[in-house]
């Protein structure tokens, strides 16, 4: 046994690495580029899942726009509401901004209440449908229900049921995948918060609509009329909802002749009067835009159940906090 | 006419990815999208060409004249990952933009073996400098060619009605496949 067999290898490749080190070490520092120290501790606080679903190449990327003020604290779908309030800390921002959005497909003309204008053959895929007169139903502004958004969801909260995407709003984290595949672009982020909507996105007049889909926005405007808040708004013969302004007391779902909008009557609260805290002060009966409390002056007031849409404006204006929302 | 001969030879032939199976890895993780796709081989282009010379003048000039040829995969192995994040951190000071580009892709090529492959193959047909170069390049582009044109098909393959079973990475294996038979066409160009 040659011990020089030995020494040489080690001393070579050892020589090696440490040149490498080195050249490595020294290049770090003839080379290193300023990095803001908020993007370092932004980027510590990542799941560093890597997964792209915040729309940017890895957390590294996320981090970098997030300090530079191109993307959201909430932004990342892994890290939730969690993160965002641990990112608001470190830039300084109140994460209470950050109310939760999730997906909701603008659409609710399903297999019962659209009419089919000819049946599609062709491969599953909404963009290849959509290249076809607008897709199989007769409402071109509708969903066509062949799932590319189901296939985009990279957290299985989207699914076609009965011919129109549905998004479970549980799972959604608002990564925008399905909005970016949607060929018909009626997929919208909305605060979670706001039950009411409306689910049509079909600008004919009203008699075009009703050949085509049972469910469709005929434009009568009876929601505008129904609605105390001024929270809706008439375009291009569509109602839209003016989120800052909607209080989720539902009468234009109410009012809604054909049921485009939609909202979930069994959240619905009534506002209750804690008769202990009450002064009768009638600030509340004065803001209730539905006449649904009633009282006299240093008397306790109380809700009249029926009339009551729960806005929850009385529960605002109370200066005693003497209203309950149930 | 020789190192033609070499370009064509490690393109076609004797294709990296295709024929000789190595940088499968990157070939089927990184073959998307078409523009991910030319981004890493990009890269990996620069590298290999970077790597087989520097693995060239380190067998030369360190083992051959110590006579420790057999220590040559760990030492390439070293130089490749030293001259790789090297190289990365030159690319991040004097060019953001080329770095934003290449950006994850780089430190990847580290555990790229068509990079190691490309440097013992070097060292075994007895090339030149120039030879090595050439061959270095080539092998990017032969990396190129396959991962571009593979990504391609996969983007078909998205839109496809693929059966249920083989949706995803098995249908993918099998287009991975009929290409390499494809390229085996090519085996009777060079003698």
């Amino acid at each position: 046994m040659n011990l020089v067999n030995i020494v040489w290898p080690v001393l070579s490749l050892g020589g090696l690495a440490i040149f490498f080190g080195i050249v490595l070490a020294y290049a770090s520092k003839k080379f290193a580029v300023e990095v803001n120290p908020k993007t370092a501790e932004v980027r510590d606080a990542l799941p560093s899942a890597n997964c792209g679903g915040c729309g940017f190449a890895g957390c590294d990327a996320f981090a970098d726009a997030v300090v530079n003020g191109k993307a959201a604290i909430n932004g990342c779908p892994v890290g939730g509401a969690a993160l965002a309030v641990k990112l608001g800390e470190i830039m300084g921002v109140s994460a209470d901004a950050a109310e939760k959005h999730v997906a909701r497909v603008i659409c609710c003309g399903d297999s019962n209440n659209a009419n089919e204008k000819y049946e599609y053959q062709g491969i599953t895929d909404c963009k290849a449908a959509e290249a076809l007169a607008g897709g199989s139903k007769s409402c071109r502004y509708g969903c066509t229900g062949l799932g590319t958004c189901v296939k985009a969801c990279p957290f299985d909260a989207i699914h076609v049921v009965n011919g129109v995407a549905v998004v479970d709003e549980e799972k959604c984290t608002a990564c925008k995948k399905c909005i970016a595949v949607c060929p018909k672009n009626i997929i919208e982020l909305v605060p979670i918060s706001k039950e009411v909507r409306v689910l049509c996105k079909n600008q004919e007049k009203g008699k075009a609509v009703m050949e085509s889909c049972k469910v469709g926005c005929i434009a009568c405007q009876k929601c505008v009329k129904a609605c105390k808040f001024d929270a809706i708004v008439f375009e291009n013969n569509l109602a839209r909802i003016d989120y800052s302004k909607c209080v989720n007391c539902m009468m234009c779902a109410e009012a809604c002749p054909t049921k485009t909008i939609y909202a979930n009557f069994a959240n619905r609260k009534k506002a209750f009067v804690v008769d202990d805290k009450c002064i009768g002060c009638t600030i509340c009966s004065k803001n209730c835009n539905f006449e649904a409390i009633e009282g006299e002056l240093k008397g306790k007031h109380k809700v009249l159940e029926d009339k009551c849409v729960g806005c929850g404006r009385c529960y605002e204006k109370c200066p005693k906090d003497a209203i309950e929302m149930r | 006419m020789n190192l033609l001969l070499i370009l064509l030879s490690v393109v076609l032939v004797n294709n990296f990815v295709l024929s000789r199976f190595l940088g499968i890895c990157p070939f089927l993780g990184v073959s998307k999208k078409v523009e991910t796709a030319t981004g890493m081989s990009l890269a990996v282009t620069f590298v290999m060409g970077l790597a087989s010379v520097m693995t060239w003048l380190v067998n030369t000039f360190v083992l051959i004249p110590l006579d420790i040829e057999y220590m040559q995969t760990i030492a390439f192995i070293l130089v490749i990952a030293g001259l790789v994040q090297f190289v990365e951190m030159v690319i991040k000071k004097t060019s953001p933009t080329l770095y934003q580009a290449l950006g994850v892709y780089l430190p990847l090529i580290t555990t790229n073996c068509a990079v190691l492959g490309v440097a013992i193959l070097n060292i075994q047909s007895n090339f030149n400098l120039i030879e090595t170069l050439v061959n270095g390049v080539g092998g990017g582009l032969s990396f190129t060619l396959a991962i571009v044109l593979f990504a391609g098909v996969r983007e078909r393959l998205e839109t496809s009605p693929v059966p249920k079973a083989l949706e995803g990475f098995p249908v993918a294996m099998i287009a991975a496949s009929l290409f390499s038979i494809a390229f085996l066409g090519f085996q009777g160009l060079i003698k």
